[in-house]
């Protein structure tokens, strides 16, 4: 692995083993990460994501949750093989997270610049009162004024409270960053504040970063490379410039073409038609074939393979192996 | 303590640091009842602690006066005298030593046991959950007044012995407390959050789980004081309790119910007594409830 490579995930496959069935929550998912670069993670309610983070820190929910195969490669060493202390040291010192809902992720009974300092306490050599000065500092840097450090979290709103979160992650200054929908439970304006104090602190700290999103636009706004999820696989995986231009995949083409158009007058908007598959009986072949404009017979029978279009523009559908005619123009 | 401050000149309000427990102190002082409460439970306390020098314990307890048996309270006998002419007051005070012991005691020991098992089960689940409480719930299966009768009927009537059988037939109910509380924050996304900074799994269970999930086991606590000297006085009152002549407050009342007719203070007095300690507990443990969410401070 080169020097510049931060994070190199294999085939990675983790499944969900319940009374139910089997939910095959992710099947085979290969993406590499540079130090410094942001990954966007895109797709649709259970379609993987959050599960592909979690397997990172290893913290999938075990039992149901199991990790079948794969390897994680983080800095040199697979994660899916050290022992549990050793994991123990890497979350949050290097690899940190940052959940969804800032309402739930902080502790109601500590004060916001203790649960700052617990994470530079675990680890690294410093007494509690270096700590708390610390975790002061880092309130300060994600906008928060310091004599609010012994608040609790109620008394915040729900925009600060994530930036108190954001502190939290980045307090060991971790090399790589995971957020998990870090906006999706803000309203709109306090969204591109926090995107845009996640992008200015990334630079700050040359931390790489992941974002798990289901909003393009603020991949658009963050991210250096895409890769959008479907039913558990990368499906489409690209620069950020080729894939906004040239989507390749139906499912990603069906996905801008969801976005309403500011400049056309449209009544309704256009979504993909018909569901995420269950997660407990995926169709065969091609995953999206249920639901694809252009789906042949053969997308029944066959699993795509990923093919290079040219430039690291990763898709896996049967037309661009030559074996579907696509429908309509793409 | 918010203190106003000028920063370039704009009167900000800023929160100094506070311990802990000096923010839960100060909250629990807002709330009348539960001060009520704790200074009636200091006043017991003190009389407890000092009730050699407010009454004599040999020259007053436990001396028998034929001659003043059964006397209504009077200014020589504040409370009157029992049916062995002794004064009732006195006896109250020293019987009070006993149950305040038994009561904090008794549920001390069973919080730190019941509390661990139901922590132990909650966190790690499964198997080892199954353990602990299904043989908590054969503990439960036993009323636990008659679980206590059997170990001080075991064991003999002593105050070691009265604290061990009232607390080891109150630890199931800490233990499922503890457990269903547990298992609440256990799967709260700041446990989660928690677990992704790489906290070990003690620190998530002292400093995440344990102090979210505290309120419901602390006023069971204090509800579980009065339950306790309840159950002692109900162990004394059938002759399980500490041995005569010594006072205890259950076993005044069995004593005095002979005489119920014609001298109710016999019985009425040790039964206020009662009445008093439990009511200043549940208040003290309402207001407790209150002081330890920080959610509810104002």
């Amino acid at each position: 692995m080169d020097d510049n490579k931060i994070l190199e995930i294999k085939d990675l496959v983790v499944h969900y083993i319940t009374d139910e069935g089997v939910v095959e929550a992710v099947n085979g998912f290969n993406v590499e990460l540079n130090k410094r670069e942001t990954l966007g993670l895109v797709g649709e309610t259970g379609a993987g994501k959050t599960t592909t983070a979690l397997s990172i820190l290893r913290l999938v929910p075990n039992p149901p949750g199991k990790i079948i195969s794969g390897d994680i490669h983080f800095n040199g060493e697979n994660l899916l093989e050290v022992e549990e202390e050793r994991m123990r040291q890497i979350r949050g010192n290097q690899i940190s997270m940052i959940f969804q809902d800032p309402m739930t992720s902080l502790n109601p009974v500590m004060t916001v610049v203790e649960q700052i300092a617990e994470g530079i306490r675990i680890h690294q050599e410093v007494g509690a009162k270096e700590s708390i000065e610390r975790a002061e500092t880092m309130l300060e840097l994600v906008g928060i004024p310091k004599e609010r450090a012994n608040n609790y979290p109620h008394e915040f709103s729900g925009g600060m409270k994530q930036r108190v979160i954001i502190a939290i992650a980045l307090a060991c200054n971790p090399s790589l960053l995971i957020a998990d929908e870090p906006t999706t439970a803000l309203d709109v304006t306090i969204q591109a504040q926090v995107l845009e104090l996640m992008r200015d602190l990334k630079k700050e700290f040359s931390t790489a970063m992941i974002l798990i999103t289901h909003d393009l636009g603020v991949v658009a706004e963050i991210c250096d490379k895409v890769a959008v999820m479907y039913a558990g696989e990368i499906i489409e995986y690209a620069a950020i410039e080729d894939l906004f231009e040239e989507p390749k995949h139906p499912y990603t083409v069906g996905l801008f073409g969801s976005i309403p158009s500011l400049d056309k007058n449209v009544n309704r908007l256009d979504p993909i038609k018909g569901l995420m598959p269950e997660p407990t009986d995926l169709p065969s072949g091609c995953k999206f074939h249920p639901r694809c404009p252009h789906a042949d017979p053969i997308c029944s029978k066959q699993d795509p393979l990923t093919t290079d279009v040219g430039g690291n523009h990763q898709v896996r559908c049967l037309i661009y192996e030559g074996l579907v005619e696509p429908k309509e123009v793409l | 303590m918010d203190n106003k401050e000028m920063i370039n000149g704009i009167e900000v309000k800023t929160t100094k640091k506070r311990s802990q427990l000096a923010e839960i102190w100060r909250r629990l002082k807002k709330n009348k009842l539960a001060m009520v409460g704790l200074g009636i439970l200091i006043i017991l306390v003190l009389f407890a602690i000092f009730a050699n020098v407010i009454a004599d314990y040999d020259d007053v307890a436990i001396q028998q006066n034929t001659a003043i048996r059964r006397q209504g309270p009077s200014s020589s006998n504040w409370l009157g005298t029992d049916h062995l002419g002794r004064d009732i007051f006195a006896r109250i005070i020293h019987g009070s030593r006993v149950s305040l012991l038994v009561g904090f005691v008794a549920v001390g020991f069973a919080l730190i046991i019941g509390g661990l098992l139901g922590a132990i089960a909650g966190f790690y689940g499964g198997r080892i959950d199954n353990t602990i409480m299904r043989i908590m719930d054969v503990f439960l299966a036993i009323p636990s007044i008659l679980l206590a009768i059997a170990i001080v009927a075991a064991l003999g009537g002593n105050l070691f012995n009265l604290m061990i059988a009232v607390g080891v037939s109150s630890i199931p109910r800490y233990a499922r407390i503890v457990r269903a509380s547990v298992i609440t924050v256990k799967d709260e996304e700041f446990i989660e959050a928690a677990r992704a900074i790489g906290a070990t799994d003690s620190r998530i269970i002292r400093k995440h789980i344990i102090p979210n999930a505290l309120a419901p086991v602390i006023v069971q606590g204090t509800l579980g004081v009065a339950g306790a000297i309840l159950s002692t006085s109900g162990l004394a009152f059938i002759g399980l309790g500490i041995p005569k002549p010594q006072p205890e407050w259950g076993a005044m009342l069995s004593d005095g119910r002979e005489f119920l007719r014609h001298a109710p203070h016999i019985t009425t007095f040790p039964g206020i007594a009662i009445m008093i300690t439990i009511l200043s507990l549940n208040l003290l443990g309402d207001g407790l409830r209150d002081a330890l969410d920080p959610r509810l401070k104002q």
